[in-house]
């Protein structure tokens, strides 16, 4: 890949996901008055994040098998009160082990 | 809400990034040198969004406009965010400082600032980026480096970092509230149907994930708005 295409590539990224980000929040000062829309707001990043989870992480490893564990191992774990490394740590190793012992069977 | 509360509830996003951006060094790897891919994550700062630019730099065929619209849908949720935090930032929070801190706006630093009881601080914002932008960095910078000598199996295992932390961020508040639980399953079922429905399975990924999270969040304000002047409970009205 050209070195001119690597910079047109990244600055059409860069800015557009910069000004996504800096646009709304410099534009919006007041509060939202209406509940409706308030409490839209409060749901989307955990309908964004959850729809970005499942089903993309099935497919994020060498088999369903090992995705799957790691979603059920992950949810366990956040359930049973571990915060954001410790979770990610958990999903890892489950990965690690179910494509380790697929590798040697 | 200072400098130095930020940076310490900064840390363990910025130890997870680390982990995650490890993987999209190693992925970078196989297109790039090592500095520029380092420079994607200084620059960007999105996951889902950096590994789908990669993919289209990777493609022969990858056009300037697909970068942009690709980069538009997958990103288009921070704008959502934005609106969300501006709703909660101090009143000092001003234009200039916007500006300069927007980059710092993903989903975890996002989430956590958003859960802050008091109104989010300049300062404190500023600071809760400082590790997430580092470790996200280096991370990518030493992914890019060993990804050569790292065997497949461990780069596939850090590659479900990213989502373990998603499920962190989006279980403890299903456990507490049972509105969110609802919208985050009907999220998911959205998401599901977009993969495996013939007929809607031409959607885009980073399409899909903001109709998903559009439904979702729109229903859950329909049928369970969340109570006034409660902040640190909203979305649960189940009472």
């Amino acid at each position: 890949m050209h070195l001119k295409d690597y910079c047109l590539f990244l600055l059409v990224m860069a800015g557009v996901t910069y000004l996504l980000r800096a646009v709304p929040f410099v534009l919006l000062k007041g509060k939202i008055k209406s509940r409706f829309w308030r409490s839209f707001l409060a749901y989307v990043p955990y309908t964004v994040l959850a729809a970005m989870t499942v089903p993309a992480i099935f497919y994020s490893t060498d088999s369903k098998l090992s995705g799957a564990c790691a979603l059920v191992a992950a949810v366990v774990a956040s359930l049973l009160g571990l915060g954001l490394v410790g979770v990610a740590v958990v999903a890892c190793v489950t990965v690690l082990g179910i494509d380790g012992i697929m590798l040697l069977v | 809400m200072r400098f130095s509360n930020g940076v310490k509830d900064g840390l363990p996003i910025g130890l997870g990034y680390f982990a995650v951006s490890f993987s999209f060094g190693i992925a970078g790897s196989k297109l790039l040198s090592w500095p520029l891919v380092t420079f994607i994550s200084m620059t960007n700062l999105t996951s889902a969004g950096q590994f789908a630019g990669l993919q289209i730099m990777a493609d022969a065929a990858g056009t300037f406009i697909e970068m942009a619209i690709a980069t538009f849908f997958i990103n288009l949720r921070y704008s959502l965010m934005a609106i969300s935090l501006s709703q909660k930032v101090a009143p000092s929070f001003g234009t200039f400082k916007r500006l300069l801190l927007a980059t710092g706006l993903t989903d975890e630093i996002y989430a956590l600032a958003v859960s802050q009881k008091e109104p989010v601080t300049a300062r404190y914002f500023a600071g809760l980026m400082v590790l997430p932008y580092i470790g996200w960095s280096s991370g990518t910078m030493c992914g890019a480096i060993c990804g050569e000598i790292l065997p497949a199996v461990v780069t596939n295992a850090l590659g479900v970092a990213l989502y373990g932390m998603f499920v962190a961020i989006v279980v403890p508040q299903m456990k507490v509230s049972r509105s969110t639980l609802i919208a985050v399953l009907i999220a998911i079922a959205c998401s599901l149907a977009f993969k495996y429905v013939p007929a809607l399975s031409g959607v885009t990924v980073g399409f899909a994930i903001i109709i998903c999270a559009l439904v979702a969040s729109l229903l859950g304000a329909a049928f369970f708005p969340i109570k006034d002047n409660v902040e640190k409970t909203e979305g649960d009205t189940c009472t």
